[in-house]
């Protein structure tokens, strides 16, 4: 249960939780607990690094680039941690970061 | 050997949040905003740039680079670099003057990285900011954080190294430094139109058209350390440094703007004449080539891109 003022973030693929102080952005509030179960890239929404999936719990995000979450990711829960700010306890996925791959194949 | 490009003379950024880009491009690194068109971007520039600007903001969902251009030392140049540009089978579309507010006809292709190029000779020059060119004093009161004192260069990551290296070649750039691989293909260009040691630089990778950073230059050490006390003091996103490149040996910190698009503030580094042989760095010692000091990469160097 998130109490008054901390969430508790449950990273089920590296089998990691942590807990935040509520109203953080996630991905800095996570550093500062010296925690490593996200990518850390930027931190400002644009290199994709830190995405992640939410699959159970409440959120706000800010503006994203468009290039890593699109509108219908957004609806399915993706995210990057960076701009996410946990409005309850969290269950989530990271490292769904991942390089574009139609670029790559027309790179080809 | 050089045909008449002088200078990187503007780079347009997209950024997420117009508002928060301006407050860390002016506030934070020091730039003087010196317009905006109606289209709400914001020109800027470093204070000893002598046309009017030379960093763009456009707001948009995707951060990243739209294009950079350089300045070449008249029209004609523009016509014969882009008849040139045109035998490499590259199509070049002109833009007409006032596209880009106070700025003349613009020659724009893409290189085979995927990253948009321009080349202009004509924007409205207003001469350095704050001091006269007449009896100038050393420098202006009144700049802001950092103080940076111009737009440097660009670092930008694609995948046809050699595509691009041909193209520069075209418009009279030097290879300065280089990176090679143990089978001798290049895995990055630092490339001059000018004696420095690099106006513009390629770094090898799968996707087209990534934006690594967009310098700006300081001039000592000094600076680069109260750029740094700058970065925690306003709680910046930090990349790594203060530190030295192996590459071009400049002076740097990198950290990020609030879109996540890199930025670099640097001084120092070697120079460039047209005669000199190309410095190679090994692959196999990329750590100390990006990182003298640790002789380590962070990973995100290498994967954190707009």
């Amino acid at each position: 249960m998130a109490t008054q003022n901390v969430c508790q973030i449950s990273v089920t693929n590296r089998q990691q939780v942590f807990s935040v102080p509520k109203g953080e952005p996630l991905l800095m509030a996570m550093e500062k607990n010296n925690q490593h179960a996200i990518q850390v890239g930027c931190r400002g929404g644009g290199c994709g690094l830190c995405k992640v999936k939410v699959l159970q719990g409440d959120y706000q995000t800010k503006r994203m680039s468009k290039a890593h979450i699109s509108e219908e990711e957004a609806v399915l829960g993706f995210a990057l941690a960076c701009r996410l700010t946990p409005l309850s306890d969290l269950e989530l996925e990271s490292d769904h970061f991942q390089l574009k791959k139609q670029q790559i194949q027309q790179a080809i | 050997m050089r045909k008449g490009v002088m200078r990187p003379g503007h780079v347009q950024i997209r950024v997420l949040d117009l508002d928060e880009a301006v407050k860390h491009y002016v506030e934070l690194i020091g730039l003087i905003e010196t317009g905006r068109d109606d289209q709400g971007r914001v020109f800027l520039k470093g204070w000893t740039e002598v046309d009017k600007y030379s960093v763009i903001l456009r707001e948009a969902d995707e951060p990243g680079m739209d294009f950079m251009g350089f300045k070449c030392v008249d029209e004609a140049t523009l016509d014969s670099l882009a008849a040139d540009v045109s035998k490499l089978g590259i199509e070049v579309k002109e833009i007409p003057a006032g596209d880009l507010p106070d700025c003349g006809r613009r020659m724009q292709f893409v290189a085979p990285t995927g990253h948009t190029f321009e080349l202009y000779a004509t924007k409205e020059q207003t001469g350095k900011w704050g001091i006269s060119d007449v009896n100038p004093d050393a420098w202006p009161r009144g700049l802001k954080g950092m103080k940076a004192t111009r737009f440097d260069h660009c670092l930008l990551y694609g995948d046809d190294l050699e595509g691009n290296l041909k193209l520069f070649e075209t418009l009279g750039f030097g290879l300065a430094e280089q990176v090679l691989d143990p089978e001798g293909n290049k895995a990055a260009l630092f490339l001059t139109a000018s004696m420095k040691e690099h106006d513009i630089a390629f770094i090898k990778h799968e996707e087209k058209n990534k934006f690594h950073h967009a310098s700006f230059y300081l001039d000592t050490w000094e600076d680069v350390l109260r750029a740094a006390d700058l970065i925690t003091m306003t709680n910046t996103s930090l990349d790594i440094g203060p530190t030295r490149h192996g590459l071009t040996h400049g002076q740097t910190i990198y950290f990020f703007d609030p879109s996540g698009n890199r930025s670099e503030v640097f001084c120092g580094g070697s120079y460039f004449y047209p005669d000199h042989k190309t410095i190679t760095w090994k692959a196999e010692d990329l750590g100390k080539a990006i990182f003298y000091h640790t002789r380590e990469l962070n990973e995100r160097f290498l994967t954190a891109l707009t």
